[in-house]
């Protein structure tokens, strides 16, 4: 007789028996859950990585989760490598695997990889049962055990009931219809934070034992588990607390069933060695027990802190009992502001001069914080806050500074390490990368001087020549600006400059920089910066009399090497002529189509927005991105490196968002049109009307010429729309949180907290993209309507599940930034939102999104990437432009040089 | 899955034999094709036979499975002597007919219409078998490996690597299996499996037919133990073997060619103490001398199968490398005085 097991494989055969009361399931190899993992990922250090889950192997893990969704690794591909190369090391590969990743093809690529029987982490009837069930027949032929999340169409379950309710209706489906063996269902019926405060989570801990308990008994062989971190997330910044509520709570679900789970295994008390009172408060709310829970749990809590982070020292005012320097280091290094005025003075009064203040303790303060930001133990949100508490105690310095200046005729000023002029270059608005800079160099004794956004190359160059500046720092993030920052290095060279350029901003690179702007700047350096991170070591050995001249030659060697890499790179990559690459366009099968009619042709101002619900919009991972923490929302709130500071930013982020929201800081509005439309050739024509007689206007878009593999076709926008013949739409659209977020940042930065001004507009941009997918919703749903049956939540949509796209101009599916001209026209744009263009065509207000909508199922993001010489002839002739002036805009995707006239000369 | 599809009645015809005796399956083809001594032209069918309608640039002697299409009688004579022999379950002779194996002889073109005739003509051996003694017989289309492993890099300074993919073997895989289904077989039959992953996409493969027929046909699952290790040539346990291909619910599970049979016992009751299903063993007769000649003689081997039988191991039994229809009559005789296997049902 044999007993219905899980029973999986690697090399080696694993059985959940009853013998084995939990398996521990190790997650160091997944990059949302380690730090140190996904480094390695990015990094490609694919070595290393083997060795993390060779460790963990070694250590007794009996399953090995691995997971590469983040959003900066091309996930599948590196699931792929990670999974071959781990076939090739029997000591790793002898234990199953779980191919963890929200996105079903990374999984599926996963599945392709593993001979052993994995599990696969995870399905759900998120999307509905018709893909659950396909989902779980393919889990099924590919032969892997599943992980079903208790999660429907309406979302997360959080009740007993919900639970229970989804996990049977799931079971149901994959015995009786899938055929699926019942011992390879593994339930994770959500365990979510208790203790929180809000009165409706304090049974979570209860809904998920019960419902363990009842899946157990009714539901033959399946399994439960879950990821047991969550519990206690109210807690966080309290390990020992943490650790107890997780023994507690594992000691009650393991009792009520639950026998897998992904826990930190170093992260976990023993339960019966636990603090009596400290137990019976953690059972109180994980059971709970009673309806003070919470707060007794609350108060005993301090008691067990121990060793716990800026939070828990914050409230711990022991450190005012220190000497006036380590209580200035500890406010620097804490970003706290409360006592900084009172400390600043009395260190000024019994100082010899205010500037020995500044050159003494806090300088060393801010070295202690240089050093901890070097070494990866504070992030970039902690060293922005040091710098509003250094700037308010200069502030306070300043007045005497002045006075003592006054007094003795000049001389006693400050010394810093160097003068760096910082601009965002001319037709550019966005400066959040920019301030976050210029305010590290600041921490760094660095005196910066910020000229702000859309700066002309005279200006930068008259002041730098003015003031004596050392370094030249620009920055842009449009692709326009490129060209620009290549400008201002051509003049810089005109004008006999030789101090170092810096560039950096989003679409900035080592490769543009290397190849073409270092060429044009020869008398000096011209230096790509990574991220704010980098910004003080390159500078230091920019400005350092000893290393200076290897460094710069080094950078040189490297960046001529580069460019030269690229070239022989482009060079083998063989692209098609404009005729070849249109014979191989998207062939869509138009004669199954009728395009749905929008309920209006013309343009409609959208103006009832509600701050409050565009924030449920909010896709929050390029927000962290922005503050240079990268990993996906909201796991990135648990990382194991980053997540102390992902969760502070985050408090304050949302802290502000409701104020905003409170206030009504903003004034969104936005614009939105449809119009009769077809393709002709790679354009799309507007009409006036339905009868399409007359044209209103004249959308052009650009095609792939890269070679494709196998049957890709070379698709341009024009694809996506129906030929002449066939009706069909298109529709366009601008939204803007409102021009108030540069006044309101201003106020800030006057106020010396640059922290508050990075932040507001840091929000203002994620409020735009809210309200740009908030309205692509409305569109589909309801104003064009062709997706009225949506059922999507707001986290749903960061994936882009829906039918149709909202491809922007400048942007890699039409990289012409001039597009932006028509479509402001069409929609009359600046009447109906006050969003301006620059003459880079960027947008002002910087929180401004704009596009098209093109509705066809088949329609997808892809990237032009480059294009040939035939391509931009025969663009310019359609757009009734000068080839110089398409080239010009193009410049960034040209594959090739094109003839410059001045150069002829 | 399959579990959803009717099932095909070769299914009920097969477990009511099993359930009365341990089956025979039939023994090694190639060792019978070399007896023909075959040329160049044999095999092209240029000399005698039929001509071959795929055109190929490369030379064909050595390319069995083309025998099929190029000397069709010969083959048919060959499977009717394994039938007579007490076979029965009978391979198509089809073990390397899919576009990745045939890319070898250039032939890719012709594996449909190989794996179509392949089953047809076993097929017509099978009803001739039938006709003189009254029993059913089963047409077990053979599935070979290919000569590329999906989990083992080729390169051993780029262990990344894969010299095929999941997708090209399914690919291949279904378009075998679709043709073997066309031509007739009972029984889809993944033998000689080194890389379980390669029989994993056979298996999807296997599926996916099956699904486009509209009926579940019986599978089997056969691995292969390459050396004293105890392991697949990818390096898993005959129970991890298992656990990877469970989900297929095949009919039976075994092992056979690489060793001989006394030296395949152990893995075999490894097996047959884990797996839910029958189990069936097919063993190479002795292991090959230095000339590439298997040595062991027909009841050499029948008395060490007779000794899975009598341990209750199996519930099939045939030849692989070596074996003769001599070798087929000697296991069929000394294994039909044992009863099956008792398949180990769920609590």
């Amino acid at each position: 007789m044999l007993d219905r097991h899980l029973r999986l494989s690697g090399l080696e055969p694993f059985v959940l028996t009853p013998d084995i009361p939990f398996v521990n399931i190790g997650e160091r190899t997944n990059v949302t859950g380690s730090a140190r993992f996904r480094k390695l990922i990015t990094n490609r250090d694919y070595a290393a990585a083997l060795e993390v889950a060779r460790d963990q192997v070694e250590n007794g893990a009996q399953i090995i989760d691995i997971n590469m969704d983040e959003g900066l690794i091309d996930s599948k591909a590196a699931m792929v490598e990670f999974l071959n190369l781990l076939a090739a090391e029997p000591d790793i590969a002898r234990v199953p695997v779980m191919i963890d990743s929200s996105k079903w093809e990374v999984i599926e690529a996963g599945l392709q990889c593993v001979q052993g029987k994995p599990v696969v982490n995870s399905i759900s009837m998120k999307e509905g049962e018709e893909q659950f069930r396909q989902q779980a027949r393919l889990c099924l032929a590919y032969g892997a055990a599943v992980v079903v999340m208790a999660f429907d169409e309406q979302g997360q379950a959080d009740t007993c009931a919900r639970k229970i309710e989804i996990c049977a209706r799931a079971y149901k489906i994959l015995t009786e219809e899938v055929g699926f063996p019942p011992e390879d269902i593994i339930f994770d019926p959500n365990i979510f934070a208790v203790a929180t405060g809000i009165e409706e989570h304090n049974n979570y801990g209860v809904d998920f034992i019960e419902a363990t308990r009842w899946i157990r008994r009714n539901l033959p062989h399946a399994h439960v588990s879950g990821g047991v971190s969550n519990l206690s997330f109210s807690f966080r910044g309290n390990e020992p607390v943490r650790e107890a509520m997780h023994a507690v709570f594992l000691y009650h679900a393991i009792q009520a069933g639950m026998d897998m789970g992904i826990v930190n295994a170093g992260q976990l008390a023993v339960y019966d060695q636990i603090d009596a009172d400290l137990r019976e408060a953690c059972e109180d709310v994980v059971l709970n027990r009673r309806s003070d829970a919470t707060e007794r749990l609350l108060d005993i809590a301090e008691r067990f802190k121990g060793e716990g982070g800026a939070k828990a020292r914050e409230k711990d005012l022991s450190w005012r009992e220190w000497s006036v320097e380590k209580r200035l280091e500890h406010a620097l290094v804490n970003g706290i502001t409360e006592y900084i005025e009172a400390d600043t003075e009395e260190a000024r009064q019994q100082a010899e001069r205010p500037l020995h203040v500044i050159e003494g303790p806090l300088m060393a303060g801010m070295n202690v914080v240089g050093d901890l930001f070097g070494a990866g133990k504070m992030f970039l949100p902690q060293v922005v806050k040091s710098a509003r508490v250094m700037k308010q105690a200069v502030a306070v310095l300043l007045p005497h500074m002045e006075a003592e200046k006054a007094a003795n005729g000049g001389g006693g000023e400050r010394q810093a390490a160097g003068k760096i002029l910082m601009a965002t270059v001319k037709g550019d608005v966005h400066d959040i990368g920019k301030n976050i800079v210029g305010v590290v160099l600041a921490c760094n004794n660095y005196e910066v001087i910020d000229l702000g956004v859309m700066v002309p190359a005279q200006k930068i160059l008259e002041v730098a020549r003015e003031q004596n500046v050392d370094v030249i720092g620009l920055s842009g993030l449009i692709t326009p600006s490129l060209d620009e920052m290549v400008h201002v290095a051509s003049e810089m060279e005109r004008e006999g400059f030789q101090v170092p350029l810096l560039i950096g901003g989003a679409t900035t690179s080592k490769i543009h920089t290397a190849v073409k702007i270092a060429p044009r700047y020869h008398q000096g350096p011209a230096v790509y910066v990574t991220d704010a991170s980098r910004a003080v070591g390159v500078v230091s050995s920019l400005l350092s009399p000893s290393q200076q001249a290897d460094y710069v030659d080094a950078i040189r060697a490297e960046y001529l090497d580069v460019a030269e890499r690229h070239e022989r790179a482009e060079a083998a990559k063989q692209r098609l002529p404009l005729a070849a690459a249109r014979a191989n366009a998207l062939k869509v099968d138009w004669s199954a189509y009728r395009a749905t009619a929008p309920q209006f042709t013309g343009t409609r101002i959208i103006d009832d927005w509600d701050l409050a619900d565009i924030a449920r919009y909010i896709d929050w991972t390029p927000f962290f991105q922005t503050w240079e923490l990268k990993g996906v929302y909201p796991r990135i709130l648990e990382d194991e490196k980053q997540g102390e500071a992902a969760r502070a930013l985050f408090a304050e982020a949302k802290e502000m968002l409701a104020r905003i929201i409170e206030g009504r800081w903003f004034n969104p509005r936005a614009v939105v049109g449809f119009w009769p439309a077809n393709a002709v050739g790679d354009d799309i024509r507007l009409f006036t009307g339905e009868d399409r007689q007359q044209p209103l206007a004249t959308l052009h878009t650009l095609r792939q010429q890269v070679t494709k593999r196998g049957d890709r076709p070379n698709v341009a926008l024009s694809d996506f729309v129906a030929p002449e013949g066939r009706p069909d739409y298109v529709g366009g659209f601008v939204v803007t949180a409102g021009p108030e977020e540069s006044e309101i940042a201003a106020r800030y930065e006057r106020a010396n907290d640059d922290y508050a001004a990075i932040m507001v507009k840091a929000l203002a941009d994620r409020i735009a993209e809210a309200m740009a997918e908030m309205l692509h919703e409305r569109v589909r749903k309801e104003l064009w309507g062709y997706g009225a049956d949506e059922t999507f939540t707001p986290q749903d949509l960061i994936g882009e599940p829906y039918k149709g796209i909202r491809p922007a101009p400048g942007y890699p599916a039409q990289p012409d930034h001039t597009e932006k001209l028509t479509l402001f026209r069409l929609l009359d744009a600046e009447n109906a939102t006050g969003v301006r263009l620059t003459e880079s065509m960027a947008m002002w207000p910087g929180s401004s999104v704009s596009g098209l909508y093109i509705g066809h199922p088949d329609s997808y993001y892809f990237g032009v990437a480059k294009i040939e010489e035939d391509q931009a002839r025969d663009y310019a002739a359609r757009k009734g432009m000068d080839l110089a002036e398409v080239e010009r805009w193009l410049a960034p995707i040209l594959n090739y040089t094109p003839r410059k006239k001045d150069e002829a000369a | 899955m399959t579990g959803r599809l009717p099932q095909s009645p070769a299914f009920a015809a097969l477990d009511r034999a099993a359930a009365e005796r341990i089956l025979i399956l039939d023994g090694a083809m190639g060792t019978q094709i070399q007896q023909l001594r075959l040329g160049e032209d044999d095999y092209t069918g240029r000399g005698s036979g039929h001509v071959c309608r795929h055109h190929s640039d490369h030379p064909q002697q050595g390319n069995n499975d083309l025998l099929v299409l190029t000397q069709p009688q010969a083959v048919e004579e060959i499977h009717y002597r394994y039938a007579m022999a007490g076979a029965d379950i009978v391979e198509t002779n089809t073990f390397s007919a899919t576009t990745i194996a045939q890319a070898d002889y250039g032939m890719q073109d012709a594996v449909h219409d190989l794996n179509v005739e392949g089953a047809r003509i076993v097929r017509r051996a099978l009803d001739r078998a039938t006709a003189q003694d009254g029993r059913p017989r089963f047409v077990a289309g053979a599935i070979g490996p290919t000569n590329r492993t999906a989990s083992i890099s080729p390169d051993v300074n780029n262990p990344g690597y894969r010299a095929v993919t999941f997708d090209d073997l399914r690919v291949a895989y279904l378009q075998q299996a679709r043709g073997l289904i066309e031509g007739g077989a009972d029984i889809l039959l993944i033998e000689t499996i080194f890389d379980t992953l390669n029989a994993k996409a056979a298996i999807f493969a296997c599926i996916q037919a099956m699904e486009a027929h509209g009926q579940a046909l019986p599978l089997m699952i056969s691995g292969t133990i390459t050396d004293a290790s105890g392991r697949t040539l990818s390096g898993q346990t005959p129970t991890a073997f298992w656990h990877s291909v469970r989900h297929a619910r095949p009919w039976s599970v075994g092992l056979n060619c690489a060793l001989g049979a006394s030296a395949m016992r152990p893995h075999l009751a490894e097996l047959a103490g884990v797996a839910e299903t029958n189990i069936c063993a097919y063993p190479n007769a002795g292991l090959p001398n230095a000339f590439g000649q298997y040595d062991e003689g027909p009841q050499d081997t029948a008395v060490q199968v007779a000794e899975f039988a009598r341990e209750g191991l199996v519930n099939v039994v045939g030849g692989c490398c070596g074996t003769t229809p001599d070798h087929i009559r000697a296991i069929a005789e000394a294994v039909a005085q044992f009863t099956p296997r008792k398949v180990p049902e769920y609590a």
